[in-house]
């Protein structure tokens, strides 16, 4: 190999040195985009020809061509006259999916551009510890952040404990097992992904701007309005598609905090796999999922790239 | 930034307010902070509650801790988290450090635009939909071969992780200069003797930030390692997630506040790693 490329080296062109290089490049990058087709590429486009197939009794597919999972997504045939309906239940999941994310994306939004605002004025000498206080939660396991929030909202959890215990309610108020429930676990478990972004978009914001536009006599409302937002929008947007994807495929919150009946997108899928015996309708429902969130992301990329346009 | 830091304080004298402030953000920063810790602190104190109640404090104990480190299941799932971590994130570290040598600091070659598509692929699509595609993908391969191991997993996490080890690498990789590759090079250094003796030392932090990245995401992965797992194969996550559809004893809070221990060790590590770095 050494040998090979001195003599090519020596002898040649520098353009085909410059090609040597490139498929050194290539060859140096081809086993991580070999591990990566054979376990995240690949296996979608397998999934993508299973939605073409029918369902097998106990699980898996027959090897005979159907649309009916792709059907199933949003209707139901009828077993005795096989007409097609809406499939209410199909349709009320994606319609949670999708409400809960936005409702989600809001709030970490809500809470999240002042926190991000509030790190992005502190001294340098303390903002980093003000950022890393947002990255330990980031970084703490999913599912111990969720079970944190059910130890809180519990019938017999610690809120529920507290309030009977100074009297203030007799029953337990039932938050577990609600759309509330999620979305609280869901906002909890995600804000970071709002924060972080938010904040690297303010990182290199001038201040002076907030300053010049208090001069000018703006009132704190249009300083906000008027500065403020336009400038760190980017990482706005950032923000809410972060949050709105993970959202939208999440699995374990609901699972644990929205129970069997409050079923998610995501554990819909996993049904179709478990349960429901159903792969076809999965990897539809999959795909449907997929191809939201490439909608999601197409959205990101154009709003980024006009609004880079438009102040940079 | 500094510029208006100077003239803040004159600002602050003249007007009721500082200009930096909007009203109510600090407020809201405030609770969104507590709102972060608040849950994670009754996590932690009833792992030490004596009695069985999660809501209940009974007086002082390591009980659940001991009753953890008994529990064969829970040992067994740990080890089995930690060797899956560890074997995923040491492949996935060295072909994401390769891969970072080859789209940096290069001519755009045709298909450079793919490759990153490729490599950040595990970050764009949500893990439920890569969880039922490897499902898929290994149920057909298990049916085949009768083969039920470690392996499935192993390239599943290997695969989502490469993205997180790729990332810090590459970021260090472009922050570098490549004059004292040239220099080495100019020295008749072959191209691997290179790599070893300057480019591998300066680009170590990133590939060690990249690494334990790729190693905690790998111990906190549920959703891939729940349907992608054969039986008793239980990571540390997917046998919490079973257990919390049981009653739950502090055992769980226990069990969850090592792991809160473990990522904030590692988060602390990687944050100084990074700021020596920058």
């Amino acid at each position: 190999m050494s040998t090979d490329s001195h003599l090519i080296q020596a002898s040649t062109s520098a353009e085909t040195a410059q090609q040597n290089e490139t498929r050194r490049h290539i060859l140096l990058t081809t086993p991580a985009l070999i591990v990566l087709f054979c376990a995240a590429s690949g296996p979608l486009l397998i999934m993508a020809v299973y939605s073409f197939l029918s369902p097998g009794d106990y699980g898996g597919v027959q090897w005979s061509f159907s649309t009916d999972g792709w059907f199933g997504v949003f209707m139901q045939r009828d077993i005795f006259d096989d007409t097609l309906t809406i499939a209410d239940a199909h349709v009320s999941i994606l319609w949670r999916s999708v409400k809960l994310s936005l409702m989600t994306t809001i709030v970490c939004l809500i809470f999240g551009l002042p926190t991000a605002y509030f790190i992005a004025t502190r001294p340098a000498s303390s903002r980093n510890l003000w950022l890393f206080m947002v990255t330990i939660p980031f970084w703490t396991n999913l599912l111990i952040r969720t079970f944190a929030v059910m130890e809180l909202i519990r019938n017999q959890g610690v809120i529920n404990t507290a309030l009977k215990s100074i009297g203030a309610i007799e029953e337990p108020i039932q938050i577990m097992f609600t759309d509330f429930a999620i979305m609280i676990g869901m906002t909890y478990v995600y804000l970071p992904l709002m924060v972080l972004p938010i904040y690297a978009s303010m990182e290199k914001f001038d201040f002076r701007l907030v300053e010049a536009g208090y001069d000018l006599y703006a009132s704190r409302w249009n300083v906000l309005k008027r500065i403020i937002l336009p400038l760190v929008k980017p990482g706005i947007v950032a923000g809410s598609i972060l949050v709105f994807i993970p959202s939208l495929g999440a699995y374990v919150t609901p699972r644990i905090l929205g129970g069997g009946k409050n079923l998610m997108l995501g554990n819909f899928i996993a049904l179709q796999f478990g349960q429901g015996r159903n792969w076809p309708l999965g990897a539809a429902l999959s795909i449907t999922l997929l191809v939201i969130v490439m909608v999601a992301l197409l959205f990101y990329v154009r709003g980024v790239g006009k609004s880079g346009n438009a102040h940079g | 930034m500094a510029d208006a830091s100077m003239v803040s304080p004159a600002k602050k004298t003249g007007r009721a307010f500082s200009i930096r402030k909007q009203t109510g953000f600090t407020t809201m920063a405030i609770v969104c902070f507590f709102l972060l810790y608040a849950p994670l602190l009754p996590l932690v104190f009833y792992s030490f509650n004596a009695g069985t109640s999660l809501a209940f404090f009974e007086g002082f104990s390591f009980r659940w801790y001991v009753a953890a480190w008994n529990n064969d299941l829970v040992i067994d799932a740990t080890i089995r988290s930690v060797y899956l971590a560890a074997a995923a994130s040491s492949i996935a570290t060295v072909l994401a450090t390769m891969a970072a040598l080859g789209t940096t600091r290069t001519k755009p070659y045709k298909g450079l635009t793919a490759i990153y598509v490729m490599i950040n692929q595990p970050l764009m699509v949500p893990e439920i939909v890569t969880a039922v595609a490897l499902l898929i993908l290994f149920a057909s391969i298990k049916a085949a071969t009768n083969y039920h191991g470690m392996a499935y997993l192993i390239i599943a996490h290997t695969a989502f992780c490469i993205p997180f080890a790729y990332l810090p690498i590459r970021a260090r990789l472009e922050g570098m200069d490549l004059s004292l590759e040239t220099a080495a090079a100019d020295l008749y250094a072959t191209p691997w003797l290179t790599f070893r003796r300057v480019t591998f030392p300066l680009l170590w932090p990133g590939i060690l930030a990249g690494m334990m990245l790729a190693f905690v995401i790998s111990l906190d992965d549920v959703v891939i390692t729940e349907l992608v797992k054969s039986s008793g194969q239980d990571t540390l996550p997917t046998y919490m997630l079973g257990q919390l559809r049981r009653a739950i004893t502090p055992e769980v809070n226990a069990i969850s506040s090592v792991l809160l221990a473990v990522s904030v060790i590692m988060v602390t590590i990687f944050f100084f790693l990074n700021r020596k770095s920058s």
